[in-house]
């Protein structure tokens, strides 16, 4: 077995050490009757190259994104990754380290993470960042959390417009831990009156931006009323990349920022991993769920840097810890740090221009198609489309035209009378090829009806 | 606290160490920065500019400038490269983390990772369109319901700890269901068990009650028996345990656990020491979640991602969170919605981390059930090796008997050299070694917790125990600064932790006011 450098004459000469007459007597703590003496149903070892041909085979019965005129968004996002980012990440120094328990030979994580919590801090227009979450929805249940922990009120107002999987995962942990929700109807237009459902209970208001389905808010007016109530304003989005062109959640007054990062540095991977980001304000650090990097000197004077602040955590504080969180997503955090460190504030905002104008194109390529409208009247690079007859059926039709339109609306939220709503988006991987073949294709779908 | 979060000038640093003019030291490079060295208005990416459009913000658009450094590339590399330096890590050399399972991780599986079927895959993609990527999560879902003999995975878990609230959930779910919601809330913990067990009670509002392991380092079915009682909705026990021990009475404590009433949760890190040796669920364990990062080789990556799937019962099954999959015919769907069952509901956004699944089960293929069973053998006879080759130079908390997968020493022997588990381990830094889990678990004091795992030659594991028997042997020879002042050859030297948490600095912050 190729991973396995010990030989048979090895490991008798290490029983001998030992002492034991063989392997079996050092499983012997595990019941007689519980032991497994043959093998497990699965099958033998197989080569590099066998083990090749089976993934590959496997893998191929998937459409790639990138084979295909591809409009999907709704929280996760393809882009373009700069070979740089690949190439880096897979340096074995940050491929195959572990959490940066010594810090004397983990300086380079550090110093990573140090890098990476800046970069989320100025993104987001925040104080602090810590240094990742496992993705943007469970980030969003961890701010739920902290903001109860913070106002000691366990309701939260949640927006119609984020996105419902992010809601779902707050609806689990709240019905877990007894906290209550109010959870506001789906919310196409950004119309909905969450001020009307703050009260004196609210521990704090989770709202997204652009929202679920495209439309940039304001939250500014929000946060002034959760304030006044003595809630907190909980800022979500799902692409860092609209934060080079949109108001950050710093900006509207939000008390916590949290957000998907895939959209920096990370491929779609068919959900994960990917790398939540998780922002507030300096006050509040102590409720902070998720590791910290932070600045010190070594005994020689020198600027090191230093897991720190972990008597939130669950190694030291046990159930008293502000989460069960043991890791963080260290090496998405890297590849989304590389990419937006070699982007900077400049290429970030050319890339949101690109992304913008490519959606507009798209939309206004969309909307000219008869029967076919585009809801918002704002947006970023994804917004809501609405056909007539069931969008799920369309999308099918879509895909067997090649061309991958979008969500429809109804598989995230069904029943909820969004049934001939899609969310298409435009990242600034599609040309206009790709969005000439997609109008082309829906345009043809419709025409075809049954 | 330091709001303005200015850190110490680079050229300071140089200037301190007092040896060269840049601070370097060889190949140990001094790096800025990026917000130090980057421009504030350079980029490293080329981005066409768009044909003239007509913005759709509306109101929206950014009122303050970002204020983020680009590099080019050739910055972007050298930074990276230079930190990437000054980290230890498991292709350097043996990485003897205890209950961490730092074992090697094959390139095979990070080049599989990224075949573009796996990788650039959406997750909302049109389930016909997906048929490999479900296709995949099935694969590994039944290899590792063949491993742990149970009925029912849930794949979503994001980590370890996720898992493991993953678990919980099931569990609280399950208990609602019969009707004891208000009256069980109690979990028994082992004051052995990690961090993370309790913290996952609490999240669920559960109280903690505390079980002591014996003076043996196992957790008798008698102690259990006396904590149980009808509000004890679960046990989380680890096994082989923090001690690195088998627990011996696991079955005894399975049943009378089933006959409270309460569910078993097994903390399923250190499964690496039993894979095709035992099966979880012929110990009657309930739910277990499996970190694929450590008994599945998925990198660690400086601190994850990890992945958690939790197998579970067939009493737990039906609450299991959304998304599963289902075989229809000869296809493949996705179950996302909760309406119709009677699943917890909802763990994260899309399915899991897939990227992990990929690595995962490229790993089990090429081991086969042959290589599996191999890997564990060799992974428990490492550390046995470890164990017997220091036990007369160090001191074992539960005396001669053998161990599973990891080596456990406390710090009696140290008890007149004036030295700490901490001077021990940061003079194994100067030797070229990363040291091994200290001061857990809480219950053997100033705890050596040594895993090697199977990924060891037998040349590597005699070079490291001769090293820690000279290391011993000079602790108490007295010879005391060379652990006193360890680390003295390692990128950093022994930090100040206490002033970066009494005065933390979480931020660079420009030292012109913006």
């Amino acid at each position: 077995m190729r991973y396995l450098p010990l030989d048979e004459s090895e490991r008798e000469a290490m029983l001998t050490r030992i002492g034991v007459p063989d392997i079996e007597a050092l499983f012997a703590d595990i019941p007689a009757d519980k032991r497994l003496h043959g093998l497990l149903d699965i099958p033998l070892a197989k080569s590099e190259m066998a083990v090749e041909r089976a993934m590959s085979a496997i893998a191929g019965r998937s459409v790639a994104a990138g084979s295909v005129p591809f409009f999907l968004g709704s929280g996760a996002y393809r882009r373009h990754i700069p070979a740089t980012v690949d190439h880096l990440i897979q340096r074995s120094e940050f491929l195959t380290s572990y959490t940066p328990y010594q810090p004397e030979i983990a300086q380079g994580t550090l110093q990573v993470l140090f890098e990476f919590q800046t970069q989320v801090a100025e993104l987001t227009g925040m104080q602090v960042a810590n240094a990742s979450m496992y993705d943007g929805s469970t980030a969003c249940g961890e701010a739920m959390l902290m903001a109860h922990r913070l106002t000691r009120r366990n309701r939260a107002v949640i927006s119609g417009g984020l996105h419902p999987q992010y809601a779902d995962v707050c609806a689990t942990l709240a019905h877990m831990a007894g906290d209550r929700i109010s959870r506001l109807a789906p919310d196409l237009r950004a119309s909905e009156d969450i001020i009307a459902a703050i009260d004196d209970e609210t521990s704090c208001v989770i709202a997204q931006s652009p929202d679920f389905f495209g439309n940039p808010r304001d939250l500014a007016a929000i946060a002034e009323a959760a304030h006044a109530h003595g809630a907190l304003l909980i800022a979500v989005f799902t692409d860092p990349v609209a934060l080079g062109l949109l108001r950050s959640p710093g900006e509207m007054g939000a008390d916590i920022a949290v957000g998907e990062g895939q959209g920096l540095g990370n491929a779609l991977n068919f959900g994960g991993p990917y790398v939540g980001l998780f922002a507030t304000r300096l006050k509040y650090v102590r409720q902070m769920p998720g590791r910290l990097a932070g600045e010190t000197v070594d005994v020689e004077g020198r600027r090191s840097f230093v897991l720190t602040l972990s008597t939130r955590e669950q190694h030291i504080r046990r159930e008293k810890a502000t989460s069960n969180i043991c890791t963080n997503s260290g090496l998405c955090a890297l590849a989304f740090s590389i990419h937006l460190s070699l982007l900077g504030a400049k290429g970030l905002e050319q890339l949101a221009k690109v992304n913008h104008a490519n959606a507009v194109e798209l939309a206004e390529r969309l909307a000219a198609i008869p029967s076919v409208e585009v809801v918002n009247a704002h947006f970023f690079n994804e917004f809501v489309m609405r056909t007539p007859g069931p969008a799920a059926e369309l999308i099918e039709a879509l895909a067997k035209r090649g061309v991958i339109g979008g969500l429809p609306v109804s598989r995230l939220l069904p029943g909820a009378g969004l049934d001939d709503c899609i969310v298409v988006a435009s990242t600034e991987t599609n040309t206009g090829e790709d969005r000439a073949a997609y109008a082309e294709a829906l345009a043809d779908c419709l025409t075809m009806k049954p | 606290m330091n709001v303005q979060g200015r850190p110490t000038h680079p050229e300071t640093a140089a200037a301190m160490s007092g040896e060269t003019f840049t601070g370097n030291r060889g190949l140990d490079i001094e790096e800025a920065l990026i917000f130090e060295s980057g421009r504030f208005d350079a980029t490293g990416v080329d981005i066409d500019e768009p044909a003239p459009f007509e913005p759709k913000l509306g109101p929206h658009a950014r009122g303050r400038a970002l204020r983020l450094p680009g590099l080019t590339e050739p910055e972007a590399i050298r930074h990276y490269v230079r930190l990437s330096r000054n980290n230890y890590s498991i292709d350097a050399g043996i990485y003897p983390l205890g209950s961490c399972t730092m074992k090697h991780n094959p390139r095979l599986n990070e080049k599989m990772a990224r075949l573009p079927g796996f990788a650039d895959v959406h997750p909302l993609q049109p389930v016909s369109t997906a048929q490999g990527a479900l296709e995949l999560i099935e694969a590994l879902s039944n290899a590792l319901l063949i491993m742990t003999g149970m009925d029912a995975i849930a794949m979503s878990p994001k980590a370890g700890a996720h898992g493991e609230l993953c678990g919980m959930m099931a569990i609280k779910a399950a208990i609602e269901a019969r009707g004891e919601g208000e009256t069980r809330r109690v979990a028994l913990v082992p004051d052995s068990a990690h961090g993370t067990n309790p913290a996952t009670a609490a999240l669920i509002g559960y109280s903690v009650r505390s079980v002591p392991a014996g003076a043996d380092g196992i957790v008798s079915v008698e102690t259990v028996k006396a904590a149980l009682a009808p509000d004890v909705a679960a046990i989380m026990l680890t096994n082989p345990n923090t001690c690195g021990l088998f627990e011996r009475e696991i079955v005894g404590i399975a049943d009378a656990v089933h006959e409270a009433g309460a569910y078993f949760y097994c903390d399923g890190a250190n499964f690496n020491a039993v894979v095709g040796k035992t099966r979880p669920g012929d110990l009657g364990v309930d739910a277990m979640h499996i970190n694929l990062h450590k008994t599945f080789s998925t990198p660690h990556g400086g601190g994850g991602p990890g992945a958690g799937p939790v197998a579970l019962s067939a009493r737990l099954a039906p609450y299991a969170p959304v998304p599963f999959i289902r075989r229809e015919g000869g296809a493949l769907r996705l179950v996302e919605h909760v309406e119709g069952s009677e699943s917890f509901g909802r763990m994260c956004a899309f399915h899991g981390q897939m990227g992990m699944f990929v690595r995962a089960l490229s790993f089990i293929l090429s081991h086969g059930a042959d290589g599996l069973k191999q890997a564990s053998e060799d992974a428990v006879l490492s550390a046995n090796y470890i164990r017997a080759c220091l036990s007369d130079v160090m001191s074992a908390p539960f005396g001669d008997r053998s161990c599973m997968h990891e080596a456990l020493f406390d710090d009696r022997w140290l008890k007149d050299t004036g030295l700490t588990t901490l001077d021990f381990a940061k003079a194994m830094i100067d030797e070229g070694y990363h040291p091994m889990t200290v001061y857990f678990p809480l219950i053997v004091h100033g705890a050596m917790l040594i895993e090697p795992t199977e990924s060891e030659s037998k040349a590597s594991l005699d070079l490291f125990i001769m090293t820690l028997r000279d290391l011993a042997l000079a602790a108490k020879a007295g010879k005391r600064e060379r652990f006193l002042s360890a680390p003295e050859h390692s990128p950093r030297r022994r930090l100040d932790e206490t002033r970066a948490a009494r005065q933390p600095v979480l931020r660079w912050t420009s030292p012109q006011p913006a």
